[in-house]
Order: structure tokens, then C-alpha cells, then sequence
């Protein structure tokens, strides 16, 4: 304590000073250190860019990202976030209270902040990230993302990746990214909560995060039979009534995730289902977690991954340290078992189907019907395609959208790859629900194709 | 707890359950906090958030504009009152069922300055730290944020030291930041929360009767089951059916890893191919389980830690003491531990599936019920509780002792030449160079508001020689000397998180807090 212990008697009221407000940002922003660059600026003009960067936040991190960029010194501020309040973000999502349930979070974190933090703009985006064109990218000098799902980060990635323009420096926008929800590295550890990641992307210039998508394992899907004939797990017999009973027996127009009614109706069912085959642990909670694919999720992790993804946005609009990006670009952190923290740089990708040129080898089964491939696709951790859209060099295969294409390409889906394409032949596969993504791909086959007889 | 209280809770009690949450909310924690202030007040919001009991703040700082300018829970209104009672009242709005209190207390008084104005007075009660630690024995935990001054960590040394309280002292400075946590004496965890493909433990190579009787009865006429029949043998089975037949030819079980991968070959050539999928999924699971589960289970080193540890007469009446004591007796007459009795998904029939869970399950009560006897016969012994002997006997093989204080931890000149020996070879072994730098500079200025770098490079060189020659440690101050003792939002934001996570598990006992090393942040990429 900067006081002496004993406080007694009158303290007197200290004399304001009112341009002390920004002290401590000043002290790295208008002083040298060790390891900044000879072109570091510390007059007032390069101080006060700062106020002139705008910056854009998105997803479930918001609220911490928009009290760290805030508190970083940004007076600019976009956030976009098309989830409504819900009772359950309320352990960690601080600037919402029990009477903001319903409202949306985008406008009251962003009225919360601009009234707690005088001289800040924040402008928020009730909608999707999706719903915005590359012209509402543009405007921004850097973007944070905290988002909650792997398609969403794509989308984002690929969008930015595609405004980089070598005739405009200004279209370079630094992509920042931070997440707690989906950091299964293999071989690493599954169990999340405490962990996370944040990266920087420099676009077309460093890995991005579709370079970095094998990272980030898809969830293996239980087989549809081992739900339909033998169930072993609670979660088999949840997935039964969440799948199959719920089709069959429609008890409710639509499935309404956050209808206790409706949760209710598939945790009696799976229990009935449980206690036909003896399977013990089916309970209500569970079966939200399953039917929701509930991720655990508290404050302190949330505080730790923005908090650093803020940090570097600051270092990257202030300069006044080095910034992850160019050497290392990737920390993981994991509280679990003590502390651990990494921090690597991953490899930009030749052949990544957004910042790359180059086509991959793929091995694939001439035997293989085009369907059979195209749900092959999902599975694979570094395309994770849930609705592919296919070419050959010379003609389409198959096209989810519009639906004259799909309805003309569909009689496609029903034959053998080998009688479609040839072997080391090259085709793109895009997913226009993931932006501009675009994988190529240079067959092998790996048995000799069987022509139908 | 009510539905409501569930609900708003439901993302953490997946992680430490209603038995940890109920550890937080009974917990009173306290933050003595000074300088730029932020970085405990970070932390008290991550515990405020999940619903922490109590919390009191102790700092005798008034709101100034900088205070703004990095302190989320400070607004205009507060400027020129008290520091405390502001951050608690603001913080309190996250979570309506947590009790705040502040430190000093104040009686407010308005007054007429000469010039007419009115102008609000505080008069403190002439509390000290002193009398705040007099009058409240109840504190969970202590934080105290760095610089402090001499006498005030003396005082709350000895209080922790005294009444046996966990102390964790937080420094952010700038770019860096460091904390320690003392904890007062040893530290046992039982439920560390290891990872689920951590905890199979299938006893393949020491089967019991019922098990084997049960591989025996699945694997009957192997040969002419029906192809669903064979394509649902849960693997388990399979391999105890195979290890059967190795040990008839080799007359004994494989141990090498050539032996291991010959066996899986084996395993492997029992599969059927002549169907539409051209194998079986309950063979593909058998060859992929071979390494991981056909080895003889070894003691981990942090369980042996715990057998090793000789408890002073005190600990040595606690439940985990009693209970650890029974698994080593335990241990000692079947060398292995209790079974924790689950089984891991695999393909099989429902019913098959279920009787082999319940022949795990019913060997894991066995054990339980034999350390239960154990624990019994010891005096300390009688009023154990059967789920605490459970939930022992399940985590067993991951249980985990935090030390705690070390009571001759090696000199800093000792730890010092050792990190920057590393650091020689560092480029070469892939590893980062040590952060021992950043913790000097930071710790020079344990007790002052803010130092130049030649002010902490003479104090860090009263205890390391050559620190001004030392590159690293010339860099490591000027950035200290940089940020002049003010705090950067964004790291007392990390560290904050940080700490929090480490208060949250030393209060629910659960996962593994750090072992009173220091975890230092160094922002500099």
C-alpha cells in the first residue's frame, strides 16, 4: 500500500487533474522500451492515430473484448453479435444483469461500456457476421474475433483473406482470435473449461486459421445404428430421442432448444429408453448438454483469452512491443493441471484452400458414389465441409445452390466417383456458408475403379 | 441452490459441480489492494461472477482520474471517495447473491470548505489492518497486490502464517506480471480432474474370475459365431480371449513392445474381411487399444509421492491422511490400486455392454469395501464417510500432494545461475528463455511506487552478480522502469484471469493449482 497503514483523521479531497485520465497507456505509449522499434513514435500526433483506428469485435468474448479495447485506448469501436441474453451467460458475460434477459447483446454491452468509459464510440451490430458485405469489413483497422463455432471463424477468415488487395495496403486487416470453446489439439488434452487460444493472422501473409483448421478436430458423430439398436451410453440413448423419437413422434412443431418443455419431453424419453436397456447417468442436465453440445464455460478463462487478444491489438495499433503475427502467431493456454502456456508459430500452407494457390493430393475410392464422397468431406479434420459444393476442370458435379443447379447436378450423387472423374484429375470444392473457401484438390485413387456392369 | 441459481450457474457446475460451487459460495476472500489497483480487482470479478461467498477490499487509495482510465469499476461518479467501497459496490452488480464489504470503514461527514463549498469528509474510524485482522478470523484466502508497504505484508504474513490462510501476492507492472501462492503446509487433492482417456484402467493382464469367465462366455466358438455375433464382441474380450491364446503358445503374456505389436498382428488376423466393409469395427477398437491398455500399470510418480509423504500427527487425522494410508495398505497386499471400475465406450450389444459395466462395477465396490475396512480399524477412522472413500478409490491413481511452502527453497542466486545456464543452450533445445529476468525486475520494486532501471538493476545486483552485465536483465528493467508502477489493463486483465482460476481451484479442491512456483507473463510476443 502507497499509505501508511494507520488511517486516521481527515483525508483530504485531492485536487482532479483532469488530463491524467490516459497515465498509465502513456507511460509505454510516449516512452521507449528495450524492444521497440527505431520506428516507434512518441509524439502526440502518433498517440492520437489511435483515436482515429476503428476496431470491430464479434461473438461470445464481447464483453470482455469491449472492456479491454475500451481500457486499451480505442475510441472506436464496432461489436457484432446476433445472440440475444440468456440466463446461463450471466457467470461470465458481466455486463448483462437478470432484467437484460431477452434483450440483445451487441446493444446493451455496447450501451454498458460507452456509459462506463466516457469518450468512447461503440456501435453495435444486432446481427449476424454473415449478414455483413466486404464493404462493412473494409472500414475497419482491425478485427477481434471471439466467436463460438469453427464455421463462423471461417467465414470470417476467408472474408478477410479475400479484401487483402496488394494494390491497397489499407485492405490488409489483421485478423485476432480467440476461443475457449473448440482448442482439441490431438494428442493435447479434450477436457475444456479451463483452456484456450488466441492467434494472429496478418492475411495472405501469415497461416491463417483455415491453415491452422486441423487443429481444431471435428466431433466424431455416434453412428446412426448404435443409436437405433444398441444403445451403451446415456448420451446414445439422449441422441435417440433428440434424433429419432423426436422425428417419429413430432410432439412439438419445432424443436426449440431453450424450451424447458421440449428439453423435458427428450429427457423422459431417453430415460424410458435407458431403462429398457439398463443404461444408468441419463439426468436433465445431460441431456441439455447433449442436446445443446453444451461447452463449459467460466469468467476467468473468457478474461484470460480476450485480455490477450486485446493485448495484441493494442501492441499492433500503438507499436510499443512486438505483436504475435509474424514469427509466433499461436498461444495456448490450459489451466487444468498447474499452468500451461505455449506459444508457436504455425506454418503458413501452400495448398490452404483460402491463402494458398496450390492443390492437394487427396486419395479417395473410385468406387466411392459422389454422396459417399461428399460426406467423406466432413469427417475430414482439414475440410470439415458440411454442404460441399463440387467441380471437375470441365464441368460441375454438384451444386447445393441455387436449386436449379442442385436439382440438375443431383442424378451426380448416385454415381461412382470413377465414372464421374479420372484419376489425378484436380477439383474445387467450396462452401459458400464458410465465405470464399475454396479447396482443390488432386485426386489419387486408391483402388481401381469397378465400372458398373 | 434454486432452479434460477442452477440455471445461472449450469456452464461452471459442468466443471466443478455442485460440491465445488458450494466451496465458493461458502469462501470470504480479501484483497488488500494499493498502486494502480486494477489487477486484484480483475481477479475479484472472475470469482464475483461465479457466485465466491464474500469479498472484502482493504485499500486506502482515492479514486483519481487515472484510476479511470484502467479500472473498470470506477466511474466519473467515484472520483475523490474512497477506492475500496467504490470497486465493491460496482462489482457487487454482477452477482446480487454475493456479500461485499470494504475496508476502512468510514464515517462520512459533510462540511463546509472555506470558500463555502460543500465538501464530503471522511473520517476514518481509526481502524488499521491491524484491528480488521482482529475482529475477522474468516478469510478463505488473502491476495494482496504488490507494491505494498513493508509493515502492511508483514501483518498479513503473519495472520495467513497464524490462522493457516492460503496468501497469493500479484504484481502487474506495465507489460509484465507475476504471482505466488503460498499455501500454509501440504496440500492434497483428490479430484484433479484428469483427462477421461487418462482413466481406463482395464486390468487386461490381471483379469479376476468373473471377468475372464465373462471373456470366455462372449468368445465361446469364436470361430462360428454368426456375423453380428462377431462384429459385436466388446474388445475387452477380445483381447483377454487373444492374450489367452498368446500366453498358451508363448507361456507368457507379451511385455516388450515387439512383442506387443506381434500380438496385435494376431489380433488383427482374427478379424473377419469378407464382408461389405471389408473388416470389424470391434477388431479395428481391439488393434487401436492394444498399446494403450496391455501393460502392466505402474505407480505414478505423483501417488507415490503421497504414499512416500510422512504426515505430521495432525494431518494424519484428516480423511485424506486415513483414507490415503488404507489405499497404500491396500496397494502394498494386491499391488494395484482400488479399480475405479468405469469402462470406455465400445462397440458391443446393449446387454453385453451393461455386464461387462456391471462386472467392473462390482469389482470397483469390492475394493472400496476392503480400503472401507481398512479406514475403519484406523481411530481417526470411524465417522469417514462412504462417498469420500469413493470418490478416493476412484481418483486413486490421481490423486496429487501440492507441497506447498517449501522449507528450504534454494537461494535465488542458485535458481538464477541455473536459468540463465539454461538459457545458453536454450535456441538449440527448442526452449523458451527463462522469465527469471522479468521476475527480478519486478520484485525490485516490491515495495516502491515506481524505480529507474539502475535503481532496480543495483537492487536485483545485490543478490545476483553482474546483473547490469546480464542483457537480458538490463532489458527486463527497463521495461519495469517503463511503465513507472502503472499497471496496462489488458495484462491485469490476463493476470486476473489467471489468478482467479488458481484461487477457484485451491478453493473447490479441484484440478491442480500451481505448486507455489511463480507463474510469470512476459508480453513481449
Amino acid at each position: 500500500m502507497s499509505q501508511p497503514v494507520m488511517v486516521a483523521g481527515t483525508i483530504p479531497v485531492p485536487a482532479l487533474e483532469p488530463d491524467s485520465r490516459w497515465t498509465y497507456l502513456d507511460n509505454v505509449r510516449r516512452n521507449t522500451g528495450p524492444y521497440t522499434s527505431e520506428e516507434f513514435d512518441t509524439s502526440d500526433e502518433a498517440v492520437s492515430t489511435m483515436d482515429r483506428l476503428k476496431v470491430l469485435g464479434a461473438g461470445g468474448l464481447g464483453c470482455e473484448l469491449l472492456k479491454d479495447l475500451a481500457l486499451s485506448g480505442f475510441k472506436d469501436i464496432h461489436v457484432i453479435d446476433m445472440d440475444t441474453i440468456d440466463v446461463s451467460n450471466l457467470n461470465r458475460q458481466f455486463l448483462f444483469r437478470h432484467s437484460d434477459v431477452g434483450k440483445s447483446k451487441a446493444e446493451v454491452a455496447a450501451r454498458f461500456v460507452e456509459k462506463r468509459v466516457k469518450g468512447v464510440s461503440i456501435t453495435p451490430h444486432n446481427c449476424k457476421i454473415q449478414d455483413k458485405d466486404e464493404d462493412f469489413y473494409m472500414q475497419f483497422n482491425i478485427v477481434i474475433c471471439g466467436l463460438d463455432s469453427i464455421e463462423a471463424r471461417r467465414w470470417m477468415n476467408s472474408t478477410l483473406i479475400n479484401l487483402a488487395d496488394p494494390e491497397n495496403p489499407e485492405s490488409y486487416k489483421p485478423l485476432i482470435d480467440g476461443g475457449t470453446e473448440d482448442c482439441q489439439v490431438p494428442g493435447l488434452s479434450t477436457q475444456l473449461g479451463f483452456k484456450g487460444q488466441s492467434r494472429v493472422v496478418f492475411p495472405t501473409i501469415t497461416s491463417c486459421l483455415e491453415c491452422q483448421l486441423d487443429m481444431h478436430a471435428p466431433r466424431q458423430a455416434v453412428p446412426l445404428c448404435t443409436l437405433a439398436t444398441i444403445p451403451r451410453q446415456p448420451e446414445h440413448c439422449i441422441e435417440w430421442a433428440h434424433i429419432i423419437a423426436w422425428e417419429q413422434e413430432q410432439p412439438f412443431p419445432k424443436l426449440d432448444n431453450d424450451d424447458p418443455e421440449h428439453i423435458t419431453w427428450l429427457y423422459k424419453k431417453a430415460l424410458a429408453r435407458a431403462e429398457e436397456f439398463k443404461i444408468s447417468g441419463v439426468t436433465y442436465s445431460l441431456t441439455q448438454g447433449v442436446v445443446k453440445n453444451i461447452i463449459p464455460a467460466i469468467a476467468s478463462t473468457n478474461a484470460i483469452i480476450a485480455a490477450s487478444c486485446c493485448n495484441e491489438a493494442f501492441k499492433i495499433a500503438t507499436q510499443t512491443n512486438p505483436s504475435l503475427g509474424f514469427e509466433e502467431n499461436y498461444m495456448m493456454y490450459s489451466g487444468n493441471d498447474s499452468i500451461y502456456t505455449y506459444t508457436f508459430k504455425h506454418e503458413k500452407k501452400d495448398d490452404c484452400p483460402v491463402c494458398g494457390q496450390l492443390a492437394r493430393d487427396l486419395e479417395v475410392d473410385p468406387n466411392f458414389t459422389l454422396q459417399e464422397f461428399i460426406e467423406s468431406l466432413a469427417e475430414r479434420s482439414e475440410a470439415q465441409l458440411k454442404k460441399p459444393s463440387i467441380r471437375a476442370e470441365s464441368h460441375t458435379l454438384y451444386m447445393q445452390s441455387p436449386v436449379s443447379l442442385e436439382e440438375m447436378t443431383r442424378p451426380n450423387l448416385k454415381k461412382k466417383i470413377g465414372e464421374l472423374v479420372g484419376n489425378g484429375d484436380e477439383i474445387a470444392v467450396t462452401d459458400p456458408s464458410l465465405g470464399t473457401v475454396n479447396f482443390k484438390y488432386k485426386l489419387k485413387f486408391s483402388k481401381e475403379y469397378r465400372a458398373a456392369v | 441452490m434454486t432452479a434460477v441459481i442452477t440455471d445461472q450457474y449450469d456452464r461452471q457446475l459442468r466443471l466443478w459441480a455442485a460440491s465445488g460451487q458450494q466451496a465458493l459460495e461458502d469462501a470470504h476472500i480479501l484483497l488488500l489492494n494499493s498502486g494502480a489497483g486494477t489487477v486484484g480487482v480483475e481477479t475479484l470479478k472472475n470469482l464475483v461472477l461465479p457466485g465466491i461467498g464474500k469479498f472484502t477490499i482493504a485499500d486506502d487509495a482515492t479514486v483519481k482520474q487515472a484510476d479511470l482510465g484502467i479500472n473498470f469499476f470506477l466511474d466519473e461518479d467515484c472520483l475523490g471517495k474512497p477506492r475500496s467501497e467504490c470497486c465493491v459496490k460496482l462489482l457487487q452488480e454482477l452477482n446480487p447473491d454475493v456479500k461485499g464489504d470494504w475496508f476502512p470503514r468510514e464515517n462520512v461527514r459533510p462540511w463546509h470548505d472555506p470558500r463555502g463549498k460543500k465538501v464530503t469528509n471522511r473520517i476514518a474510524q481509526g481502524e488499521s489492518l491491524e484491528s480488521l485482522f482482529e475482529h475477522e478470523h474468516n478469510f478463505t484466502l488473502i491476495m494482496y497486490s504488490l507494491p505494498i508497504e513493508a509493515e502492511s505484508l508483514a501483518l498479513v504474513q503473519k495472520y495467513a502464517e497464524k490462522n493457516k490462510v492460503p496468501l497469493l501476492s500479484i504484481h502487474s507492472a506495465g507489460f509484465y506480471s507475476y504471482f505466488r501462492i503460498h499455501l500454509p503446509g501440504t496440500f492434497p487433492i483428490v479430484d484433479t480432474h484428469p483427462e477421461s482417456t487418462a482413466t481406463t484402467d482395464l486390468r487386461l493382464l490381471t483379469p479376476w474370475p468373473e471377468l475372464s469367465k465373462f471373456a470366455a462366455d462372449v468368445t465361446a466358438d469364436i470361430e462360428n459365431q454368426s456375423a453380428h455375433e462377431h462384429g459385436h464382441i466388446p474388445y475387452v474380450a477380445l483381447l483377454l480371449h487373444y492374450l489367452g491364446k498368446w500366453k498358451d503358445i508363448h507361456g507368457s503374456l507379451p511385455s516388450t513392445y515387439k512383442e506387443k505389436t506381434a500380438f496385435r498382428d494376431t489380433v488383427s488376423a482374427g478379424a473377419r474381411r469378407d464382408n461389405p466393409e471389408g473388416g470389424e469395427e470391434n477388431f479395428d477398437e481391439a488393434i487401436a487399444a492394444v498399446l494403450k491398455t496391455i501393460s502392466a500399470s505402474s505407480l505414478a510418480s505423483s501417488v507415490k509421492e503421497v504414499f512416500d509423504y510422512k504426515p505430521s500427527e495432525v494431518e494424519a487425522s484428516s480423511s485424506f491422511w486415513v483414507i490415503a494410508d488404507a489405499i497404500k495398505q491396500f496397494y502394498g497386499k494386491h499391488n494395484a490400486l482400488p479399480l475405479p471400475g468405469s469402462v470406455p465406450d465400445m462397440k458391443a450389444q446393449s446387454t453385453i455392454y451393461v455386464q461387462l459395466q456391471n462386472i467392473y462395477k462390482a469389482k470397483a465396490r469390492q475394493d472400496v469395501s476392503e480400503v472401507l475396512e481398512i479406514v475403519r480399524a484406523h481411530p481417526s477412522g470411524k465417522d469417514i464417510e462412504v462417498a469420500e472413500v469413493e470418490t478416493f478409490c476412484k481418483n486413486a491413481a490421481f490423486i496429487k500432494l501440492i507441497r506447498g511452502i517449501d522449507s528450504t527453497p534454494p537461494s535465488i542466486q542458485t535458481v538464477a545461475s541455473q536459468e540463465f545456464e539454461n538459457d545458453k543452450t536454450a535456441e538449440l533445445t527448442m526452449m523458451p528463455l527463462s522469465l527469471l529476468p522479468i521476475y527480478l525486475s519486478l520484485n525490485a520494486t516490491s515495495h516502491l511506487p515506481s524505480a529507474s532501471s539502475s535503481d532496480i538493476l543495483a537492487t536485483v545486483g545485490k543478490d545476483i552478480l553482474g546483473a547490469s552485465d546480464n542483457q537480458r536483465l538490463v532489458e527486463a528493467a527497463e521495461e519495469v522502469a517503463r511503465a513507472k508502477g502503472g499497471e496496462l489493463h489488458n495484462i491485469s486483465a490476463l493476470t486476473g484471469g489467471m489468478v482467479a482460476q488458481e484461487v477457484i481451484k485451491i478453493i473447490t479442491r479441484q484440478y491442480i493449482p500451481i505448486d507455489n512456483t511463480i507463474a510469470r507473463l512476459q508480453q513481449k510476443q
